[in-house]
């Protein structure tokens, strides 16, 4: 080792030992820069968000345009916005297994003996994916308007759709994140993940009208948020009536959140 | 530095009975600790025996059920926040990013405890050349070797000087080299005024870094004191000879006690004469009497007591003023603390 002299280290200090906000956002903010450098490292990480919009639009598009909708391009109206609600379950699934594999080594109990917010650890994982979920709704669009996807009202509600799916997303992030906290492994987290997940998406309104279903699996998909955000998204798009599921759409979100979100922090902060 | 810290602390560490129960498990069962500022103290023990939890109820990772800790005068309990602004913790397996670079993971640590952003890339550059991982600095640290990852562990934990640092199992899983340069690191914080609390299952790491120990055993404390009281405990080095003839094991100890070197007992299974040693004179008195005596020697070496040893000698003194009939008592003279520490590694 060398016999390097240390410089002082200036480091503002607090009696109270309260984190200010300022200071918060810089914790947030370095966090974040980790885990944008943790996909840079391992770029495969971004494949969900990169080939999922495009597999599943292709996939869709051409197995079930004909048969559901009669025409692809009648499909393309249907299914696209259905799939921008989609789009953050997806993403939200690996954050889970992702937080889960992080506590396996001794990264997490350094930043929870360190003098930042532990919620900090958990928004900078929400700002990421955040991130990868605008990702993969560009794509997604982009991939759509090749398709020959017709935005029949205007930019501002295409992205009205955007952000609502977005804000879904991030209540499905949290809830990944207290799935990621609570269970054991990180392959019991995608276990669960899946078993949640395929029920929500196909016993939705994502991919096929409601109409043809029986009646109980009606009954489930009218409750089922994932309906409200795809109907919502679709009216934003073909135009129709709006305002009833994007405020369903909207507290579900809160609701999600508010409920998930401190549980989330809770279990980050006792888990050992 | 903070107001509300009691001002002249002279333990930077202090515990006063804490417990912490897992179910039926007592990984912390009272324990009593007190390390003054700028010293180190060693915390010896078995797997198992709660050293791991005691740094964890300190580094407010852990609440503790019962009693209660300060660390440089803040109350883990009621003031983490600030406490957390005074450690540095080092675990046994490294906690850093693997997918960062070692660069990368100084200054993301710099930034969380609040350097500019020039501070921390300062701050990382230099805690880079002094462990020696500027060559590294720009390469994933899931490359680097375990002892590099150890040093940039050790690097991570000095951003913020630390007044107070924990290194749990410091060198375990490290090869001799490697040990040995985390120990220079380790005296140089020292050196620099840092308190450091050290865990290991080493009896020679303790007695290379530590002026103090304490001795923990199923979360209770069963020892403590200076490195030479626990040696005055143990006893020091033992001489362990290997002769050329096995058989002649009974008549070699016969020879040294006629030479005056006591205490020597044979191990035929093992093939080995081992010697307690009181002074380097000894040694050669040793030699001597086994040269007299025309027996060939095939190896010698010096021993410091393992932790086994240090076991069997504190336990086995103990004995006489513990309850006897309490069987969880870890004085339990009837059981060899070679097989008490196995069961705990199981």
């Amino acid at each position: 080792m060398s016999a390097i002299t240390l410089s002082p280290v200036e480091r503002p200090d607090d009696a109270e030992g309260r984190i200010g906000l300022r200071a918060n956002l810089r914790h947030i903010g370095a966090l974040a820069r980790r885990n944008l450098m943790q996909i840079k490292a391992d770029p495969e990480s971004m494949f969900d968000a990169l080939l999922m919009p495009i597999i599943f639009t292709l996939l869709f598009v051409y197995v079930f345009g004909g048969a559901v909708s009669g025409s692809q391009h009648e499909y393309i109206q249907y299914m696209i916005p259905g799939l921008m609600a989609m789009m953050g379950m997806n993403i939200a699934m690996s954050v889970g297994s992702g937080i889960n594999s992080d506590f396996k080594t001794g990264v997490m109990d350094r930043f929870r003996t360190m003098p930042i917010a532990r919620s900090s650890v958990l928004v900078a994982k929400v700002v990421v994916e955040m991130g990868r979920m605008m990702v993969a709704t560009t794509i997604l669009l982009a991939m759509a308007f090749v398709l020959g996807l017709d935005v029949r009202t205007t930019p501002l509600h295409l992205l009205a759709a955007v952000a609502l799916a977005l804000a879904f997303g991030a209540s499905l992030v949290w809830t990944s994140m207290l799935l990621g906290l609570a269970v054991n492994s990180p392959q019991a987290v995608q276990g669960i993940g899946m078993l949640v997940l395929m029920p929500l998406q196909f016993g939705s309104s994502i991919f096929a009208p409601t109409s043809t279903m029986p009646g109980w699996l009606e009954s489930f998909t009218k409750i089922n948020p994932l309906s409200n955000l795809a109907d919502a998204c679709r009216n934003l798009v073909n135009g129709g009536p709006v305002a009833h599921s994007v405020w369903i759409t909207l507290a579900w979100s809160i609701g999600i959140t508010a409920v998930t979100a401190p549980l989330a922090v809770m279990r980050f902060r006792k888990k050992t | 530095m903070a107001m509300n810290r009691i001002a002249d602390t002279t333990n930077a560490v202090e515990v006063h009975g804490v417990v912490k129960h897992y179910g039926e498990t007592k990984a912390l069962d009272g324990v009593d600790l007190a390390v003054p500022q700028g010293t180190v103290m060693g915390v010896l023990g078995p797997n198992g025996a709660g050293k791991t939890t005691l740094v964890r109820v300190l580094s407010t990772l852990i609440r503790p059920d019962a009693g209660s800790a300060f660390v440089a005068g803040y109350d883990v309990l009621r003031q983490p926040r600030q406490l957390r602004r005074v450690i540095g913790l080092t675990g046994q397996y490294a906690s850093v990013d693997e997918a960062l670079s070692g660069r990368e993971n100084l200054y993301m640590i710099g930034r969380l405890l609040d350097l500019s952003r020039r501070a921390a890339r300062l701050r990382a550059d230099e805690l880079l050349e002094r462990f020696s991982l500027t060559e590294a600095a720009g390469r994933a640290a899931k490359g680097y070797s375990g002892g590099m990852r150890r040093r940039l562990d050790l690097a991570a934990s000095m951003i913020g000087a630390p007044r107070v640092l924990y290194l749990d199992e410091p060198t375990t899983g490290l090869d001799p080299r490697t040990r040995n340069e985390v120990w220079d690191e380790v005296q140089r914080m020292v050196g620099d005024g840092t308190t450091v609390l050290l865990t290991t299952q080493y009896m020679e790491e303790a007695e290379n870094l530590a002026e103090s120990v304490t001795v923990i055993d199923r979360g209770r404390v069963i020892a403590g004191g200076s490195i030479a009281e626990l040696k005055a405990k143990v006893g020091g080095r033992t001489l362990h000879v290997r002769p050329v003839v096995v058989a002649e094991l009974p008549s070699m100890a016969q020879a040294l006690d006629e030479y005056g070197v006591h205490g020597a007992t044979a191990d035929q299974a093992a093939g080995l004469l081992s010697v307690p040693i009181a002074d380097d004179g000894q040694l050669t008195s040793v030699v001597r009497a086994l040269g007299a005596g025309g027996f060939g020697i095939a190896h010698m070496d010096t021993h410091l007591p393992s932790l086994d040893e240090v076991f069997l000698a504190v336990t086995g003194q103990r004995a006489g003023g513990t309850d006897p009939t309490d069987p969880t008592d870890p004085a339990d003279p009837t059981d060899p603390a070679g097989t008490k520490i196995e069961e705990f590694a199981a």
